[in-house]
């Protein structure tokens, strides 16, 4: 690690990076944004951008089971849940009972009012305020090693999986008479954004977990014409929000996260003042 | 001794019928559909038409057999089926193109990687087999009607299918497209001997494109030569008035 910190803090000559704090949030951008800059991708052209709203939200049901079920470790159980959730919200969907947004406006509030209920047992969710807001100042070397992993794994299944889910998101008839599975290809989908959400959660918070998602993959698609164009400004537009929204919180002394979200914003908006100048 | 006496491959539909919530939607259809020829599909809408696609495609339960059959009556083993359905329903503003669309089914790489140079010629070799070059590099959502009808039947016929199965894809096109998209379609039927099956509205077409007409209402009325099917007493019970008269409209 300390390898990893001269190499930073020789290509970053900014005062806010002499800490060993901002190198690893530093890190944790790198490896967080581009994730969530992919999935996001998917995320927008599947029409899911309320879904991994609620999914964020579920964040707290599964801290507050886990210390039910006396869990020490809160990420196993965010991450247990995010799954189950996400699958139950899935398979719901799919069978069609109820159109989607009156579906996942269910799962989200239940879930919220569930983990409160468990969570602010005795006035003390205090305790727990942090989760709402996130603190991308403390995470880990060993946070980032988590990080690592995820991003590896949702490269691997995401360049089996995007085919067929780009062809599901065109037409699931049309997917599904070319030999896809689309139930299982979307289910597969839904459970990368779980695991995703639910190892950032903590660093971005339940509350802005959603913008890291969704909005520099709205800001690539309205600057975008393919496919590829589409993840490369998907993944260069959540970079450059994730380490300027962070320096910047050094310098003005804001919170990492909203200023993040903010900058993601602010692209969102350059990206349609683009979009509309090209008509 | 089989039943029917052609000389080549056909799929053998025999007695399918299928049943949802208690309702009959088909009941025993049994009919041929050979190769090198275009068999259309006729009848009012809720005559049962899209439910025999969908079980065709094996989408739906459905009871009775579908065999795929050599010119000798033994079973071919595999049935490929290429399919164009009616329309697409999709988000137009999606940052995808015609290439994107067409790579994502035909290769395994991830099209967010970019397209291949190999499977940049597969896509643009198999639009220009059903004259819709140029199309490539245009986003999905800026075709018209038209150009994505040309779209679907190149990805359907890639891989080549046996059986290639079209749900009205004539509608929703100008007079002027639909002839050039029919003449696409005859001059693949020659090309490839596969057998096609189409469902349509268009009576007229009908009468001067189909090979094997097949009148379906829940089971086949009527099925033969267009001529055959146009004249007879199911064809004017169903659509009020004989072939000549539709015709004349």
């Amino acid at each position: 690690m300390e390898t990893v910190y001269s190499i930073l803090g020789t290509i970053l000559p900014l005062e806010a990076y002499q800490f060993n704090f901002m190198k690893n949030a530093f890190l944790a951008v790198l490896l967080l944004t581009p994730l969530l800059g992919l999935l996001g991708t998917m995320a927008v052209n599947h029409q899911m951008a309320f879904f991994s709203d609620a999914l964020g939200h579920s964040a707290l049901t599964g801290i507050g089971l886990g210390i039910l079920l006396g869990l020490r470790n809160d990420l196993v159980a965010m991450l247990v849940f995010g799954i189950i959730w996400a699958v139950l919200i899935c398979v719901i969907k799919q069978s069609g009972s109820a159109s989607a947004d009156t579906v996942i406006s269910v799962f989200s509030s239940t879930s919220v009012a569930a983990g409160l209920l468990i969570l602010a047992r005795g006035g003390k969710f205090a305790k727990y305020s942090a989760l709402l807001i996130g603190d991308i100042l403390a995470v880990t070397p060993g946070d980032l090693l988590w990080l690592l992993l995820a991003l590896i794994g949702t490269l691997i299944l995401w360049a089996l999986l995007y085919n067929a889910l780009l062809l599901t998101s065109v037409d699931h008839f049309l997917a599904r008479s070319r030999g896809i599975r689309t139930r299982l290809v979307e289910c597969a989908f839904v459970v990368m954004v779980a695991v995703a959400v639910m190892l950032s959660i903590r660093w971005v918070g339940v509350m802005l977990i959603n913008a890291l998602l969704i909005l520099p993959a709205a800001a690539g698609r309205n600057i975008a014409r393919s496919s590829r164009q589409h993840a490369a400004w998907s993944v260069v537009l959540a970079l450059f929000s994730g380490l300027a929204g962070l320096t910047l919180s050094y310098y003005l002394d804001t919170s990492a996260g909203a200023s993040i979200v903010l900058v993601s914003a602010l692209c969102y908006a350059v990206s349609l003042a683009v979009r509309s100048a090209r008509r | 001794m089989p039943l029917h006496h052609c000389e080549l491959c056909h799929i053998d539909l025999d007695r399918i019928s299928v049943r949802r919530g208690g309702q009959i939607l088909l009941q025993d259809v049994s009919m041929h559909i050979h190769c090198g020829q275009l068999t259309v599909l006729i009848g009012q809408n809720g005559a049962g038409k899209t439910t025999l696609i969908r079980a065709l495609l094996g989408e739906l339960p459905h009871t009775g057999l579908i065999r795929h059959v050599d010119g000798r009556g033994l079973d071919i083993p595999h049935l490929r089926t290429g399919y164009v359905p009616q329309h697409l329903q999709f988000d137009r503003e999606m940052p995808v193109t015609v290439r994107d669309f067409m790579a994502a089914s035909l290769s395994k790489r991830p099209v967010w990687t970019g397209v291949g140079k190999k499977n940049r010629v597969r896509v643009d070799e198999a639009l220009a087999a059903v004259s819709a070059d140029g199309l490539a590099d245009q986003p999905l959502g800026s075709c018209s009607g038209g150009e994505l009808q040309r779209v679907l039947l190149a990805l359907a016929m890639n891989p080549a299918p046996d059986l290639l199965v079209l749900d009205e894809p004539v509608s929703g096109i100008d007079r002027n497209g639909l002839k050039m998209f029919l003449d696409t379609l005859l001059d693949l039927k020659a090309k490839h001997h596969m057998a096609i099956l189409l469902v349509s509205h268009d009576l007229r077409f009908v009468r001067e494109y189909a090979d094997h007409v097949v009148l379906l209402d829940k089971s086949v009325l009527s099925q033969g030569s267009a001529a055959e099917v146009f004249a007879s007493q199911e064809f004017s019970a169903v659509f009020g008035c004989s072939g000549e008269e539709e015709e004349a409209e």
